[in-house]
């Protein structure tokens, strides 16, 4: 059953294996390309469009995973975390978040491992990142409502909110990202460069 | 640099191995990745350091640690330790490790990072307001189904795309 039983393995095992699992995802960030800010910005010029290839497709395929297990049961009922809503601070910080991305260049996990493949772009991002957290901790205090109360509504998941099956769902979201990659496919072979461009 | 860099891998690729990464994360641990807490975590010791006394203070900071007498002893920032290791193994693997500046060409080295430290502070800030980042709520949550990480996914593409017109000058 999962998730593991991690308890045999004390706590300096059990950060040992957030070590290892930090190892494999900062690995596929790399060569999934999500160290180079312009790759990741030319998302947002329609001119590559793997940000949203490697995002969707790896979201589908850990969904599909995870809803197999379940089906077969061999998840613990409720023992996945499932980030619970917070709506309206969610949008406008994913807003907040967005404006960042675009003009920084990268998001949180790709401006480490732009910095770990010596990027100086990819540094001065991370500074900024630190820098960005610790305002935010000192001028809570002016929106603490709003963070803590607006939109709140627990670990409410997609099939709950729209009233429909969870399996219908985990198609719907398929047929969606099916659909975004041919678009990609189309505004790149429209927007994308004639060849490939050197790295 | 004697050799020349290797391509990216295929994106498709890429993200059904990027999956496989995080349902195991599920699968060990019951949640997903996360990349912004362990930033967190060493931001809040970080201004502890400089200003002792005022980042315990700073609840939320603080709220973030596992233990609150030592905010490093946190799951996220091993796990971003490993990504950071990680990064680099693979940048070494495929002849990208060199010190360079990724940047558009019509704006400087320098201009470009000032404009990742300013973008990367506005992110820092939407990303704790937000309670998490592209790894943490986007890929984890989306994973899961959450209808808030949904939300949110959503709403990142959104900031990114209704400025992008108004800051080509930086990358095209």
């Amino acid at each position: 059953m999962f998730p593991l039983n991690l308890d045999g393995l004390g706590h300096a095992g059990v950060n040992a294996l957030y070590v290892v699992t930090g190892f494999f995802f900062g690995f596929m960030l790399e060569q999934a390309g999500f160290g180079n800010s312009r790759k990741l910005a030319s998302q947002f010029y329609l001119s590559d469009m793997r940000v949203l290839k490697v995002m969707f497709t790896a979201i589908i395929t850990a969904m599909l995973l995870l809803f197999g297990l379940e089906v077969l049961g061999l998840v613990r009922p409720g023992a996945l975390y499932i980030n619970p809503t917070h709506l309206w601070p969610g949008i406008v910080g994913g807003l907040i978040f967005g404006v960042g991305f675009v003009i920084g260049g990268y998001c949180p996990g790709t401006s480490l491992v732009s910095m770990a493949t010596l990027k100086l772009d990819g540094a001065f991002f991370v500074l900024g990142l630190s820098a960005g957290m610790v305002v935010f901790g000192e001028t809570l205090g002016w929106f603490q409502a709003f963070f803590d109360a607006s939109g709140a509504m627990g670990e409410v998941t997609l099939p709950q909110a729209l009233g429909l099956p969870a399996g219908v769902v985990v198609l719907l979201v398929v047929l969606m990202a099916v659909g975004m990659f041919f678009v990609a496919e189309r505004l790149e072979a429209r927007f994308g460069p004639r060849e490939k461009e050197p790295c | 640099m004697s050799r020349k860099a290797a391509d990216y891998m295929n994106p498709y690729l890429a993200g059904a191995l990027l999956g496989v990464v995080l349902t195991a994360s599920f699968v060990v641990f019951g949640h997903g990745l996360g990349a912004s807490g362990g930033v967190a975590s060493l931001a809040g010791a970080a201004e502890s350091a400089l200003l002792p006394g005022h980042a315990e203070k700073n609840a939320y900071l603080v709220n973030l640690a596992v233990s609150p007498e030592n905010p490093l002893d946190n799951w996220a920032v091993f796990e971003i330790l490993g990504v950071v290791l990680g990064g680099l193994a693979s940048g070494w693997l495929s002849g990208r490790v060199r010190v360079e500046t990724f940047h558009g060409p019509r704006i400087s080295a320098r201009a470009r990072w000032g404009f990742a430290f300013l973008g990367g502070a506005i992110a820092g800030f939407g990303v704790r307001l937000a309670r998490g980042c592209t790894s943490s709520q986007a890929l984890s949550g989306g994973a899961v189904l959450s209808a808030g990480s949904w939300a949110f996914m959503f709403a990142v593409f959104g900031g990114a795309y209704l400025l992008a017109y108004f800051v080509r000058r930086l990358w095209t």
